[in-house]
């Protein structure tokens, strides 16, 4: 196979470490909208691990500017393109890491947003800083053991739960809001598709398991994707113009405990009952806010095209 | 250093990162393959190719041996080799 015959836009050769999720997921999405395609990017592993100097992985074009400010780059293309008359023809994409969305990066999106600009936004959530050994974000999960949130005998690991950027980001009036998950290759296909086919700002959170910063064999990121969404501490969500639209239903619910296991950042709390319980409290709310359990045997089950 | 830094798409491929693998590669058996596409669309190297039932293959000039394709195959038509055997 050959960068000519190879149908990705995004190619082999990057420097990820094996198993990373995100480049699982950041090839699924610049497939998805094709080669009209301008992407600017935050920093981050993404924007290390695919543009080593001199190379790039990426077949469209792409730009790199700052950890805070792929929006703002996003927004000045955008606008370019529809002077020239051609932003309907191009698809623009502004994408980061957790921290990079929302963190760092929340007051470039958020003004990008606000302006109303044609632009998908995605944030690939391996829920901390990895690219600079493993800090807490605004997205690292409660009671995560991380470089800034170590546990010990006065910590048991972060002590915030997930900043609610679905729902920040419904707040700012866009047309589309979805999360998503490498454990649903298909799902994402499926989403990036309709975000793309809506006019407006709009956002796709994909869930991004990271081998060595959530310390799990590479061999089960598809695993541990699937099993946040099966244990409803990630649910797959959509909503369109403000409201939900679609949920995810899983016909069987898994406890936490099958998730938290396979990972290290979470090891400390195997032995613990009681924060056991506390993370699969946070479950609890999400099965029910979304409605994630099928009520009823008929009802359509968590299917998707493939081994589910 | 200033101005744009520019580099040519899909450069990374003079990266052999097959050299980074450990003790283990995939072997595609092809025959229980019913073509989903799950390993192409789950590999993080993008590089399984295939069209068509028991066709799916990987380059292994690229594949750093996560298992993953192994993982996602619904048929368990891809499993995982010690390096030294084929
Ligand atoms: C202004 C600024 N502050 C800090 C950094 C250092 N830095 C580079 S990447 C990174 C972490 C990125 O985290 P995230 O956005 O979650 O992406 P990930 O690496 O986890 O994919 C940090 C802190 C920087 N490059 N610029
Ligand atoms: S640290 Fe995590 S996100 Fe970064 S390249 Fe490795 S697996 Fe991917
Ligand atoms: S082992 Fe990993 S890198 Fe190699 S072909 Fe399978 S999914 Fe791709
Ligand atoms: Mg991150």
């Amino acid at each position: 196979m050959t960068a000519e015959t190879s149908k990705h836009l995004f190619g082999s050769g990057h420097t990820a470490c094996a198993g990373c999720g995100q480049a699982i997921a950041a090839r699924l999405v610049v497939d998805v909208t094709g080669k009209n395609t301008i992407i600017a990017n935050n920093t981050g592993c993404l924007e290390v691990f695919s543009t080593k100097y001199p190379e790039s992985a990426w077949g469209v074009p792409w730009i790199h500017s700052l950890f805070e400010n792929a929006a703002a780059v996003a927004s000045g293309v955008e606008a370019a393109l529809k002077y020239l008359g051609t932003k309907d023809k191009i698809t623009v994409i502004s994408q980061a890491g957790d921290g990079g969305t929302a963190d760092i990066g929340l007051q470039a999106l958020s003004g990008m947003w606000e302006r109303g600009h044609d632009i998908l936004s995605v944030c690939y959530d391996n829920e901390a800083y990895m690219n600079t050994g493993i800090q807490r974000s605004g997205l690292t999960p409660f009671d995560t053991n991380t470089s800034t949130t170590p546990i010990g005998s006065q910590s048991a690991g972060n002590p915030r739960p997930k900043k609610p950027m679905p729902e920040i980001a419904v707040a700012h009036g866009l047309v589309y809001v979805a999360t998503a998950s490498v454990g649903y290759p298909r799902d994402i296909e499926n989403k990036v598709k309709k975000a793309v086919s809506i006019k407006g700002p709009k956002y796709i959170q994909i869930h991004v398991p990271c081998p060595l910063g959530w310390r799990h064999d590479p061999q089960i990121t598809y695993d541990i994707g699937k099993l946040a969404v099966e244990t409803g501490l990630y649910p797959l969500i959509e909503y369109e113009y403000g409201k939900l639209t679609g949920v995810r239903k899983l016909s069987k619910i898994k406890p936490v405990e099958e998730y938290l296991k396979f990972q290290g950042r979470f090891k400390h709390i195997l032995s613990s009952p009681e924060q056991i319980k506390q993370i699969q409290a946070i479950a609890d709310s999400n099965i029910e806010r979304y409605g994630l359990k099928v009520e009823s045997v008929s009802a359509p089950q968590d299917k998707e095209a493939g081994p589910l | 250093m200033f101005g744009p830094i520019i580099s040519k798409a899909i450069t990374t491929r003079a990266n052999k990162t097959g050299s980074w693998r450990v003790d283990s590669k995939p072997k595609f058996l092809q025959k229980d393959c019913i073509a989903c596409k799950m390993c192409v669309l789950i590999c993080p190297e993008a590089c399984v190719t295939g069209e068509g039932k028991n066709t799916y293959i990987c380059d292994y000039e690229f594949c750093k041996g996560c298992g993953n394709c192994a993982a996602i195959c619904p048929k368990k038509d891809i499993i995982m080799v010690k390096e030294e055997t084929q």
